[in-house]
């Protein structure tokens, strides 16, 4: 019961002279969301590609419910399912076409075809449109139909590559209560995102992977322990107060990163609470005009910044003022 | 700890059966009405299977039929309809370029690669569409042709020839197209027709080779389409030539020998782009 159901060792794999994957690692428990992060070319998608058979390895190992994605890859299939970056619908089909060229190609009994058809349709929201071309649906409705068709035959692992790319928030969240109860039923799920915020509100365990190695795994708040502490902000209320903040002799201050245009001063601490106090009494006695505090958590924009050396967003320096989770890693 | 977990047997839809024969043939039958559909619901699709075979032949019967009739002997129509109806065998192949394409580009060949399926089953829908939609175009061409004029000799027995090269010809140009497809972008694709269109100008199907100057004769005598058009005529004239349709035979058969292993190859090795 506690084999993983998806494990993989020292995976390789090279396009010319170009290494994709240079020894990648992955265990993933049944139940389990686990996220592979990372920005584009750092090998989800290929990682993606190995596991659901569609692209050898040139070294290492992975299996899939104990079955090898090289020597058992007809036993793999009967096991995944795949949600690829793209809706991977047929836009000439109605949305009850395709689930039924599903289910028929899943080798459902020819009377279940149909019943599991209307059940998918129903539980994701799309009986009112099963008999309409999928030409004319909403982005958000190709994927929960995308993702229906995907649960055809009731894989025990599924496969999400970029599940929510180019999807409203609302149609995001929707997405991520379907996975969620996906996985609360038992399904294994791998997704791929480059949304921090994705793997971060979704995941159980997130992986990144940055030019072919995974540079660090754990939860969320594991790997948010792993960079610098938190950070105290301090706005002022003008550009004096700010310029004369640096000479109040608090821990941190004199170093502290400027942000004129916010008139605020960011610096990390490990005593938050005590440099806040600090910072209030000298500044009143000071006679500085203080405009607001606050203890910035770090985010996984700082791991992923510690962690692969490139920003996530446009940021060049090591220190975050302000959660971006919404910047995708381009 | 050391047990290897078999794949999970799934039983609240019934899913695993024990692998059946009939399972591969499901398989194609499924992905043939998918492409099926495709061709009913796309304008572009119905327009290359039926209204330009007609408008072609009308074209090569009532314009230029009165100048070309010369040098054929008998009349133009009777010569010129196996050289139509063979390049719209093309044509309407061709469709299957689009198709292959735009299924590489959405990630649907991706998805239908990681079921547990005949994995040439999604081309052969392909192919066996093709064959329906392109049947279902020659008898309109043929029934518009008889309208204007053309009168086939075929016995029975010719006719069945006839039908059985064609399913033949469709069958390998819808695989080479197929080929096309897999590494073509869908805009690309789309000029794969221009090979049906223009190729078979250079053959003996609209004009006799000897009207045409002597540089091309080399080509025009030896390439494939003339052999193909020839057997076609042969047929519906109810004179057909053995040796004629052996050569066709051959080089049918060839480019589709070589289009099933490339195009099988490829498909195997492709992924989405």
């Amino acid at each position: 019961m506690n084999d993983p159901m998806i494990a993989v060792r020292g995976l390789r794999k090279s396009y010319g002279r170009t290494a994709v994957l240079r020894g990648v690692d992955l265990t993933v428990r049944r139940g389990e969301i686990f996220a592979l992060l990372g920005p584009n070319g750092a090998g989800k998608t290929t990682t993606v590609n190995i596991l659901t058979t569609l692209v050898p390895p040139d070294g290492g190992t992975a299996t899939i419910a104990g079955a090898d994605v090289v020597k058992q890859p007809a036993a793999v299939r009967r096991s995944i399912a795949l949600t690829g970056q793209y809706a991977s619908v047929d836009e000439f089909q109605t949305g009850e076409e395709n689930l039924v060229m599903m289910a028929d190609l899943a080798h459902l009994p020819k009377r279940a075809v149909r019943r599991r058809a209307h059940e998918l349709l129903e539980r994701f929201d799309l009986t009112d449109a099963a008999r309409r071309r999928v030409g004319t649906y909403s982005g958000g409705m190709r994927r929960r139909l995308d993702l229906a068709i995907s649960l055809v035959a009731d894989p025990t692992v599924l496969v999400l590559d970029e599940p929510t790319t180019g999807l409203d928030p609302a149609s995001r969240s929707q997405l991520w209560e379907v996975v969620r109860g996906l996985a609360a039923d038992g399904t294994t799920i791998l997704l791929t995102t480059q949304y921090l915020e994705e793997a971060d509100r979704l995941a159980d365990t997130i992986a990144v992977l940055a030019e072919g190695t995974i540079a660090a795994r754990g939860t969320a708040e594991e790997l948010k322990a792993l960079v610098a502490g938190d950070h105290v902000r301090v706005t002022f209320e003008d550009a004096a107060s700010l310029a004369s903040a640096r000479e109040l002799g608090v821990a941190g201050l004199d170093a502290a990163e400027e942000d004129l245009r916010a008139l605020a001063l960011t610096f990390p601490s490990a005593e938050p609470v005590r440099a806040i106090r600090d910072v209030l009494d000298r500044a009143e006695s000071r006679g500085l005009a203080v405009a607001g505090v606050s203890v910035v958590k770090p985010t996984l924009d700082d791991v992923f910044l510690a962690l692969t050396g490139s920003a996530a967003t446009d940021r060049t320096t090591g220190t975050t003022d302000q959660p971006a989770p919404e910047e995708a890693l381009r | 700890m050391t047990t290897t977990l078999a794949p999970p047997a799934r039983t609240a839809h019934g899913t695993v059966r024990p692998a059946s024969v009939r399972a591969p043939l499901r398989d194609v039958a499924t992905m043939t009405r998918r492409e099926a559909r495709r061709s009913l619901r796309s304008i572009d699709g119905l327009i290359t299977a039926f209204a330009l075979p007609v408008l072609i032949m009308s074209a090569f019967v009532i314009v230029f039929g009165g100048a070309i009739s010369g040098g054929t002997g008998g009349e133009y129509i009777d010569y010129v309809v196996p050289g139509v109806l063979v390049m719209c065998l093309g044509m309407n192949s061709a469709t299957a370029a689009t198709g292959v394409a735009q299924d590489m580009t959405t990630g649907t060949i991706d998805r239908f690669k990681t079921l547990p399926i005949l994995s040439s089953s999604a081309l052969w829908g392909h192919v066996i569409a093709s064959v329906v939609r392109n049947l279902a175009s020659v008898v309109v061409v043929m029934l518009v042709a008889i309208a204007y004029g053309f009168r086939p000799d075929a016995d029975l027995g010719q006719w069945l020839g006839f039908v059985g090269f064609a399913v033949l010809a469709v069958v390998t140009f819808t695989w080479v197209c197929v080929v096309f497809g897999l590494v073509l972008s869908v805009e690309a694709s789309m000029s794969v027709s221009m090979i049906f269109l223009f190729v078979p100008y250079l053959s003996s199907g609209f004009v006799p080779v000897d009207t045409m100057p002597d540089w091309l004769h080399g080509f025009a005598e030896n390439q494939p389409f003339t052999p193909i058009i020839e057997s076609v005529r042969g047929l519906l004239a109810g004179a057909p030539d053995a040796g004629t349709i052996v050569t066709a035979c051959v080089w049918l058969v060839g480019f589709l020998a070589a289009s099933v292993v490339v195009g099988g190859v490829l498909y195997r090795r492709r992924t989405a782009r």
